[in-house]
Parts: C-alpha cells; sequence; structure tokens
C-alpha cells in the first residue's frame, strides 16, 4: 500500500534481472552451472576475457605499488644511480614534523568532512525524501556541486571566501553582524574553512544514499511506531536511526579512508597553506616527489599511506564481518 | 489506516488527526518552516554556482572577491578570455580523454566482467580479490610511483616513453575496478537459459558476449558510464605529474593554471571553472537515472 517512490524504483531496479520475470531463484539453479567440454567452454576462453583488464591492472596498478615498495628503501639520485639506505627514509618519515602534522591534518580532514557530510546529507535527505516532483527537482538542485569537478569546486570557493570585506561570503556575514572573516588566509581557519568546502561538495551525496536507505524502511514499522504512541521525535530515533545504521557506519568507515588520500581541494584551496596548517598526506608527498626531487623519500611516504589504508580497510571489514555475525 | 509512504511519515512529521483551528495553524507553520528549509537547501548548494556562471558573464571589471548574482552587463568577455588563455585545447584534451578513456574502460570491465560472472574457472575467486584489492591503491597513493613506471614505458607513436602522451594520461585510467565490480554483479542476475539458447542455435562465445549479455546490461553500464565521466574529467593530480607540454593539459590544469588578477579580477578564471563545470552536469542530467541506480551500490563498495 505504500506509493512506490522514484528513488524506490531506482534503488531496486539494479538489483532486478533485467529481463521479465524469468529469473526466479530456483529456474537459475536449475540451471546447468557450466559445462566445460561444451562448444566455447574452453578453459581458456574466461582468461582471454580477462586478459585486458589484468594487463591494465597489471603495468598501472601493481607494477607502480611494488616500485613504489622498493624504491622507498633508496636514496633515488637520477643519473648517480639509487642508493640502497635501508629503512633509512621510513626513520626519517618518524621523526619528520612536517609529515606528523601532515598526518594529523589528514586525520582530522578526514574524520571531520566524513562526519559533516554525513549528519549533513542525513538532514537533507530526512527534508526531501519523497516522490513529490519538487522534492526530486530540489534534490536535483541541491546534488550538482557533487558532479562538478573539484578543481572547479576549490576554484570557485576560493572567490566566494576572499578574505577581505568584499568578498561575497563576507559581505553577507558582514551584513548580519558577523566581521570579516579570514577563512583560507589564517592558519587558524584553513583548514576547517577545506573542510566545509568538502562538506558542501560531499553532503549531496550522502543524501542520496540516505535517500535510498528511508525509501527501503519498511511502512509497517511507522505504523506500528505509531500505533504505539511514538511522537515525530521518537519514531525518529527508534524506527529511522536503526534502520540506517548498517549503511551509515559504511559510509563513515569507508570515507574516512577514502579521506586520507585527498589531494586536489588541498592543493587548489591552500596549497597546504599559510604555514603548513592545511598540509595534508599526499600534497605533502607531492612536494617531496617535485619541489624537493627526493622520489625515495615520497615512495616511502606513499608506501606509509598504502600499509594504513591496507590496514584500515582490512580492519573495517574484520569489523564488519564480526558485526554482522 | 493506510499511511501513505511519503517524505512525511519517513519524517514521521504528519499523522492522519483531527482537524482544528490550532492544528490548522500549526500545519501553516509547518508549510512556512518547510519552505524555508527548501529555500535555505537552495541558497546553499546551487546560489553558488549560480553566481559563478553570473560572475563569469560580467563585463570583467569586478573586484577581486566580488561576485555578482545577476550578470553585471551581460558579455561573454571573460569567456573569450578564457578561450585565448587555452581553455579550448583543454576542453579538446578533456574530451579526448573521456572519448578514449572512457571507451576503453568500459569495454574493458565488460569483458573481464563476463568473464567473472558467466564462466566457473580456475583462479576466479583469486582473480576477483585481485581487482578490489586495486581499489586499495588508488592513483593518489601510487601517484609518484605511477609518475616513474609511466616514464619507463615505450611509446611506439612518438618513440619516447609514455610521460607528455596521451597514452600517459588516458591509459592509466582503464583498469578501474568499480565497473568491474557493477558490472560483474549485473551479469550474475541475467538467466543462464537466455545463453544456453542462443549457444544451441549456434551462437558463438563473442556472439553472446555482444548480442545478448552486454544489450541486457545497458542500465548498468548506463551507471558505469556516470561514474567513469566523473572520474576522468575529475583528473587532476596524474596529469600534474605527466604532462609537460602545456597544450597537452586537461582542462583542470589549465583552469588551475589561470591566475586571478587585480585589472581583470575572477571573472576569466571562473569563465574558466564554468566551462569546467558544465560538461559534467550536463552529463550527469542526461543520465541522471543510471547514476541514482549506482549511488548506493558505488558508495558502499568504490
Amino acid at each position: 500500500m505504500a506509493l512506490p517512490t522514484g528513488v524506490r524504483e531506482d534503488a531496486t531496479s539494479s538489483r532486478t534481472p533485467p529481463t521479465t520475470g524469468a529469473a526466479s531463484g530456483g529456474r537459475r539453479r536449475a540451471a546447468p552451472p557450466f559445462r566445460g567440454s561444451r562448444r566455447g567452454g574452453h578453459p581458456f576462453l574466461p582468461w582471454l576475457f580477462l586478459a585486458p583488464a589484468l594487463v591494465f591492472f597489471a603495468v598501472f596498478r601493481f607494477w607502480p605499488t611494488a616500485w613504489g615498495i622498493y624504491l622507498s628503501f633508496f636514496h633515488v639520485r637520477p643519473y648517480l644511480g639509487n642508493q640502497w639506505i635501508g629503512f633509512g627514509n621510513f626513520t626519517r618519515a618518524f621523526s619528520d614534523a612536517d609529515l606528523h602534522s601532515a598526518v594529523w591534518h589528514s586525520l582530522i580532514d578526514a574524520t571531520a568532512s566524513v562526519a559533516g557530510s554525513v549528519f549533513l546529507g542525513f538532514c537533507l535527505a530526512l527534508l526531501l525524501e519523497g516522490p513529490a516532483r519538487h522534492l526530486r527537482i530540489l534534490r536535483t538542485a541541491a546534488f550538482l556541486p557533487v558532479v562538478v569537478a573539484m578543481v572547479a569546486v576549490a576554484e570557485l570557493w576560493n572567490s566566494l571566501l576572499f578574505p577581505g570585506q568584499y568578498g561575497a561570503v563576507n559581505s553577507i556575514l558582514s551584513d548580519i553582524g558577523l566581521g570579516p572573516l579570514p577563512f583560507l588566509s589564517s592558519p587558524h581557519s584553513s583548514l576547517a574553512t577545506v573542510i566545509g568546502v568538502q562538506i558542501w561538495k560531499a553532503a549531496p551525496y550522502d543524501m542520496l544514499i540516505f535517500v535510498a536507505g528511508l525509501a527501503g524502511i519498511d511502512e509497517h514499522l511507522y505504523e506500528a511506531a505509531a500505533i504505539d504512541g511514538a511522537h515525530a521525535f521518537q519514531r525518529l530515533r527508534y524506527v529511522t536511526l536503526p534502520s540506517l545504521k548498517p549503511i551509515t557506519t559504511i559510509v563513515l568507515t569507508l570515507g574516512v579512508i577514502r579521506g586520507l588520500r585527498v589531494f586536489t581541494e588541498i592543493y587548489v584551496l591552500t596549497n597546504g597553506g599559510p604555514a603548513g596548517s592545511s598540509q595534508t598526506i599526499v600534497p605533502y608527498d607531492y612536494l617531496q616527489a617535485t619541489t624537493n626531487n627526493d622520489i625515495g623519500y615520497a615512495s616511502a611516504i606513499s608506501a606509509l599511506l598504502l600499509f594504513a589504508t591496507i590496514v584500515l580497510t582490512l580492519l573495517v571489514r574484520w569489523w564488519r564481518a564480526k558485526v554482522e555475525d | 489506516m493506510a499511511i501513505v509512504g511519503s517524505s512525511a511519515t519517513a519524517l514521521g512529521l504528519r499523522m492522519p488527526r483531527p482537524r482544528s483551528g490550532a492544528r490548522k495553524r500549526k500545519r501553516a507553520a509547518r508549510r512556512a518552516a518547510r519552505l524555508f528549509a527548501y529555500t535555505l537547501v537552495l541558497a546553499v548548494f546551487l546560489l553558488p554556482l549560480w553566481s559563478m556562471v553570473a560572475t563569469a558573464l560580467s563585463s570583467a571589471t569586478s573586484k577581486l572577491g566580488s561576485m555578482d548574482l545577476i550578470p553585471n552587463g551581460l558579455t561573454t568577455a571573460n569567456l573569450s578570455s578564457a578561450w585565448h588563455f587555452g581553455i579550448g585545447r583543454g576542453l579538446a584534451n578533456s574530451l579526448i580523454m573521456e572519448g578514449v578513456g572512457l571507451t576503453l574502460q568500459l569495454t574493458v570491465s565488460a569483458l573481464a566482467a563476463y568473464a567473472l560472472a558467466r564462466k566457473k574457472f580456475r583462479g576466479a575467486a583469486l582473480v576477483m580479490v585481485a581487482i578490489m584489492a586495486t581499489m586499495m591503491m588508488p592513483e593518489e597513493v601510487i601517484a609518484i610511483p605511477l609518475y616513474l613506471i609511466i616514464g619507463k614505458i615505450p611509446n611506439p607513436v612518438t618513440g619516447g616513453t609514455l610521460l607528455d602522451s596521451y597514452g600517459g594520461l588516458i591509459l592509466p585510467l582503464v583498469g578501474w575496478a568499480l565497473p568491474i565490480y557493477i558490472l560483474t554483479g549485473f551479469m550474475k542476475r541475467i538467466p543462464m537459459e537466455l545463453e544456453e539458447a542462443a549457444r544451441v542455435d549456434g551462437a558463438g562465445e563473442l556472439r553472446i558476449f555482444l548480442r545478448i549479455i552486454l544489450p541486457l546490461c545497458k542500465p548498468a553500464l548506463g551507471t558505469c558510464a556516470v561514474f567513469g565521466f566523473l572520474m576522468i574529467w575529475d583528473q587532476y593530480l596524474l596529469p600534474l605529474l605527466v604532462i609537460q607540454t602545456p597544450s597537452m593539459n586537461p582542462l583542470t590544469v589549465v583552469v588551475t593554471s589561470l591566475q586571478s588578477s587585480q585589472e581583470l579580477g575572477d571573472g576569466v578564471k571562473l569563465a574558466a571553472a564554468t566551462i569546467l563545470m558544465v560538461p559534467s552536469v550536463l552529463f550527469y542530467l542526461a543520465l541522471q537515472r543510471y547514476f541514482e541506480r549506482g549511488v548506493l551500490s558505488g558508495s558502499i563498495k568504490g
């Protein structure tokens, strides 16, 4: 009896087979799974189809990864030959104060921007969920920041947040009695401002996830809660939030891992400044490889970041498997 | 009593209740609050983008940092000076990247997904694990060694390496785990009977792939196309490292190479950013349905 919302269609149709009802589970199981002797069933055949992808992954993912780990044990000197220095680059990384603050900023940036965009996205979803036409239009409009390239977003906010009193945002702020804020130009507010821009770009994406999640909640739960006399806030607290918990934890944890590797917004908005106040891991790594021309050290930082990414991903996977049991 | 599934019930705001004067007033207040919230959403998310377009179309005299909401003397002066500074070339390069890169990415992914979804073979699980493992080594993390590797691969066209070439710009983007993942999941749900019937009729493997499986995968391919388009359009760090010749830079790099100045204001730069924004917005609006379908799976596994 629930109206099929447009979003509900969108959320489920990719899960449905594209044929007209022929794909019931029973019939699929009845079909012969695989017959190697059949025509076209040559054992090499799957590998023929996989070959292009495997070549691209091998050359542009696995080889660079392995090469980067290898180089991180060297002092890389162009034309002079590489010099083996064992764990030298790593010990340097562990005592590099600039890297430490970059790691610290990355952690703050990743957690704050993901938490912020998940929270804002959830609020947006509560506000804009539903099949009505005006809601669809509003969702589409609010979603546009997601599809605009990060470079354009960064340049736009660079202008909007111009620190002087003529800056667009500052002139609005002074209209309501808040003095001009320095935003990106002060070491005290640069990282927070970058986080704000990231939330602006990411929140509508999280909104769409939550809209799909809200549409998937069983209406009967609300009905039952209403009959039991639960008021609006209680329904939100005891029906909506628990139903969205799994999807929220996934979005949060993977978002944080992804947040550790931001480059474009930092590089374009602040280039790590002022005075390193918004420097994060990947732009710092880039600086080491290009300006400081220290490929070995840059590779070691990349290797550490890779290691952290793998450990965090496996931890999340293990933790999710444990929770789901 | 039936509760119609809508935003109202999800929010838990509105339930059928007896009407009275007080309730009516409360309703009106809620309506006003909602309208205010909608306006706020538009002001926060759409207005900045609109002001970028408006400032880009203004005559090039605005002060540094000031933005327009209504184009101040509608001109294309900023757009044409942006064009003069190489935006046109950047746009062409980005479109080349999209055309070649997206085609290759979708082709390679569909082929791999076909093998993973429709065939049982020794090592399939290992291949899947390897492909998923590449999600842990994104371009940003391996950018520096990737740049070094690109400098080692010979370029058959120029005789040099892939550094500073379209090949070095595009080929690293072809192998991407996300479309393989989406397409494999989708192809697994196509019933085997369809394939069997064609096989009985004497269709070969390639024919089955091209004529039966691929056409049925259109929605999933649409999803992958939107994600792939945005991924390629967003490329910034890799071109920064790989490309040295300015005329080969994609649009993103050209946009950030433009400097704001006291005389020109931000107009030219924002005109360039507008040119960067428009194609991806159009592409998204055209394929919006596919995108919304994919967000759930994509966000979880991307």
